[in-house]
């Protein structure tokens, strides 16, 4: 049983560090800054979605489950957000707020 | 199988190495800041990997981000005056001897830690051991609020006169008034859904770390500086607006903290024969007294230092 | 096998940490300041996410508290740079 759950944590946390390097690779290889933000922040975060996925195989308790859930749900809300504010900024028109 | 991930540990010096090298050599003040947070996310993992839980939320709220708040507040306000003058750069002899000091200082401290006898001198167990007469499960905590509970309460009456000095920077005219600018929150907007949102959930986290600071890693500074955030966060995406800095709950507020302290110190006179002793059997009690409005004052202060010095005068 | 499991978190760890790496040299080399304000997206997310694999690999619970503690201040921390940025645009760069 511990196996098995050891494994499904292996492959959810292989297939985070693959998004994280797929984000890595759109900042490096698209060509405007729009473009690179939409790359990280997708990718980024279903990364962490994923690595949290893995650690939630890892038995550890339904309370550092819950702070596990927390911490992805609070960085896909800032990161949404921000990621939004930052293109209203680098959008030719500039910030009109 | 190797306990110590060398790789990892490596990979995360030079990281660190290289962007306190680009923060230093970046050209505009906003470059330079945003490398100075990124540096502090980076000690953070450094921490992390030392095995310091304590140290590391600490590192990442105040010294990467409340500090990265205080510079980009500077940064922008000092962005008119940016160019140095010609005859204001330093000359390559100063920068020489600059450079040289840092190398000695830096060699002197890498000489000391590797050079450390083994095993290193440290206070560790016998603060460890004596931890059951404070009540409490956290050996940092225990250390802050009683072995050297006279440091926290300096730190404390310390950050208020950083606050009193950054007010006393207003102009005349808006002396007593609003600090910041005044932002507009558009109802329907992103930024205001966004911290309608996380601030709550802030403020619970924030309570959190600082109550399960007396067994395990956290406490009044880590938690304080998470209420403090979230109330800059809640300013900036113009939910509520600074308060003025005359009004009399928010001086109570900021002096609460270190009143109670300093009073349950004097008290300690009475109580166990020195300044903030604490009697064996009451000490958790007092210490929580402590804490709960030292935590509010200290939040009050740094989101105060982080808003800044008056702008908008009252009305 | 708990050592093995461990052995992996480490290095999934190093892992994200050298793309954060690797995304920091395009970012801190870009031309423009909006590319800069992108490091605290990425740091934060990276950090995060090395952050919780650290927590387990250590043995050490008190790292997700420090992750909770980074998300919220990443947040705060990447809001105040839009905002400053925006606040340095108006003012006419």
């Amino acid at each position: 049983m511990s196996l098995a759950l050891d494994v499904l944590t292996i492959v959810a946390v292989s297939a985070g560090a693959f998004f994280f390097l797929a984000g890595t690779v759109g900042l490096l290889r698209f060509p405007d800054a729009l473009s690179r933000l939409h790359a990280l922040t997708k990718a980024d975060n279903l990364g962490l979605g994923l690595v949290v996925l893995g650690l939630l195989f890892q038995p550890e308790g339904l309370f550092a489950g819950l702070k596990l859930i927390t911490v992805w749900l609070l960085t896909l809300l800032a990161g949404a957000t921000v990621t939004q504010l930052i293109a209203r900024t680098a959008r030719p028109g500039g910030a009109q707020e | 199988m190797t306990d110590r991930p060398l790789a990892l540990d490596i990979g995360l010096a030079f990281l660190v190495l290289g962007v306190a090298v680009w923060t230093i050599a970046a050209r505009d003040t906003f470059a330079a800041v945003v490398g100075f947070v990124a540096f502090g996310l980076l000690l953070t993992l450094v921490w992390a990997r030392l095995a310091a839980p304590d140290v590391a939320p600490t590192e990442a709220a105040i010294g990467s981000g409340v500090t990265g708040g205080l510079l980009l507040g500077a940064s922008t306000r000092l962005h008119g005056t940016q160019t140095p003058a010609p005859g204001e750069k330093p000359g390559a002899i100063l920068r020489l001897a600059a450079a040289a000091l840092c190398t000695v200082v830096s060699a002197g401290l890498a000489a000391i830690v590797l050079l450390l006898p083994e095993p290193a001198p440290t206070l560790a167990p016998q603060a460890a051991t004596n931890i059951s007469a404070t009540g409490l499960g956290n050996p940092v905590t225990a250390v802050l609020m009683a072995y050297r509970a006279i440091d926290t309460l300096l730190e404390t009456v310390v950050l208020l006169l950083a606050l009193v000095g950054v007010w006393s920077l207003a102009p005349d005219r808006v002396w007593g008034g609003f600090p910041g600018p005044r932002h507009h929150a558009d109802p329907d907007g992103l930024l205001p859904f966004m911290a309608q949102l996380l601030v709550p959930v802030g403020l619970l986290v924030g309570i959190y770390i600082f109550w399960v600071g007396s067994v395990a890693p956290g406490g009044e500074f880590q938690g304080a500086t998470i209420l403090a955030a979230m109330w800059v966060l809640a300013m900036m995406a113009g939910l509520v607006d600074a308060p003025a800095v005359s009004r009399r709950w928010l001086r109570l507020l900021l002096v609460a903290g270190p009143a109670v302290f300093f009073a349950i110190g004097l008290a300690g006179f009475a109580m166990a024969g020195a300044f903030l002793a604490y009697p064996e059997a009451y000490a958790k009690l007092l210490i929580v007294t402590i804490e709960v409005p030292v935590t509010l004052s200290i939040a009050t202060m740094l989101a105060l230092l982080v808003a800044g010095p008056p702008e908008r005068a009252l009305r | 096998m708990r050592a093995a499991v461990a052995d992996f978190l480490f290095a999934a760890a190093g892992f994200v940490l050298a793309t954060v790496a690797l995304g920091l040299v395009r970012i801190l080399r870009g031309r423009g300041d909006d590319d800069r304000i992108m490091a605290a997206q990425l740091l934060g997310t990276g950090g995060i996410a090395a952050m919780l694999l650290l927590a387990d690999a250590m043995s050490m619970p008190a790292a997700v508290d420090v992750a909770l503690t980074l998300a919220l201040l990443a947040a705060f921390v990447s809001v105040a740079f839009v905002k400053g940025f925006a606040r340095l645009g108006a003012d006419g760069t």
